[in-house]
């Protein structure tokens, strides 16, 4: 077997791994593309093991644990995936710019608090549809046994602890 | 490390590993271009099927079937599972593809044409002759465990660590440090923990 197949194989496999991570938005897809790529270094590997014909089986070995690692990396991905789509609603990485630079230093007051302000809102948008059905059974308990006062001090303690936990 | 003339005509093992490759490279080439989230999961069943097929082509066969059992198995499953989890449309979504597709491809395409070239340019003449049970369980089980235990035992604190992290991660009801301590004399704050997703 020539080695020039396998390599060239995975070079192509390797960039279309790389087009998918660049150009799709969905982080799932992303992860997808990850697999293809490290897909590919396998390839490389292996028909480098037999190429080298190694004793120690160096190329093998270390394919087997590129793969123990990669299902290792799904597995995590996926967890941080699963809890962004719990907190945002959303597992598309164009919107995912919490953490972004901001673009034009020029423009850094509005880009960035346009963009903090949307996410934060955002975020906050879905705590509420948990937080409420939490806490009215607590607000119309309080009101029925506590004082208007009560009531009026217990209200503003939410907002706070959403942004905590937002 | 054996040489051979470049480019003889192409035994019968690299005209089916060519065919194999190129079924995983058009599968792999629908996955990225897919416009069903699904379908996209699907196609890279097929694509790592075919290099399952070409690793046993390679003389590799333990690592075909890990291949099999944890990327066709196990991976898959966990993305569909990822898919169906973050409540993704079944059908066509329109939106897979960011804005930068055009720069995606060109620098896929860049990436290709300097690989390819230079891994032709300097593999034309290698030639591996290909002896049956290379790749067996014996052989590789004998390698795992005299010369790579240790890599072997640092491998499966790694997975340890990865179970605990994932579970960790998508638990709702374990929660960091509260806040503040100002707030013992509140209502009861940890109620919406089992209210989870």
């Amino acid at each position: 077997m020539h080695i020039v197949y396998p390599a060239v194989v995975s070079a192509l496999l390797f960039s279309i791994g790389v087009y998918g991570v660049l150009a799709r938005r969905n982080t799932i897809l992303v992860l997808m593309s990850v697999e293809l790529m490290l897909n590919a270094v396998n390839i490389n590997l292996v028909a480098f093991d037999m190429w080298l014909a190694d004793v120690l089986h160096s190329g093998q070995v270390l394919t087997l644990f590129i793969i123990v690692i990669a299902a290792a990396e799904v597995g995590l991905g996926l967890a941080i995936v699963l809890a962004l789509f719990r907190n945002r609603q959303s597992v598309d990485l164009d919107r995912l710019r919490a953490l972004a630079e901001p673009a034009d230093p020029a423009t850094t007051a509005d880009g960035d608090n346009g963009a903090g302000g949307d996410n934060g809102a955002r975020a906050d948008d879905h705590q509420p549809a948990g937080l409420d059905t939490v806490t009215s059974p607590q607000l119309t308990a309080r009101g029925n046994g506590a004082s208007d006062q009560g009531d009026g001090v217990g209200r503003p303690g939410h907002p706070a602890r959403r942004g905590g936990n937002a | 490390m054996t040489e051979a003339a470049p480019f003889l005509p192409p035994t019968t093992q690299e005209v089916v590993f060519l065919l194999l490759g190129a079924v995983a490279v058009g599968s792999a080439l629908l996955v990225v271009t897919t416009k069903q989230l699904v379908h996209a999961a699907l196609w890279l069943v097929l694509c790592f099927g075919a290099l399952a097929g070409g690793y046993l082509v390679l003389t590799a066969e333990f690592v075909a079937w890990v291949q099999v059992l944890i990327y066709v198995g196990a991976v898959v499953v966990l993305l569909l599972f990822g898919i169906m989890l973050t409540r993704a449309p079944i059908g066509r979504s329109a939106d897979l593809d960011s804005g930068n597709r055009v720069v995606a491809a060109v620098v896929a395409l860049a990436t290709a044409a300097v690989l390819v070239t230079v891994v032709i340019d300097g593999f034309r003449t290698a030639y591996a002759p290909l002896k049956p049970g290379e790749g067996a369980a014996g052989e590789l089980g004998a390698s795992v465990f005299s010369t790579w235990v240790l890599p072997f035992e640092a491998l499966s604190v790694l997975l340890l660590a990865a179970l605990i992290g994932a579970i960790v991660l998508s638990r709702t009801d374990i929660r960091g440090a509260p806040p503040s301590a100002g707030e013992a004399g509140g209502d009861p704050a940890p109620a919406e923990g089992p209210g989870g997703p």
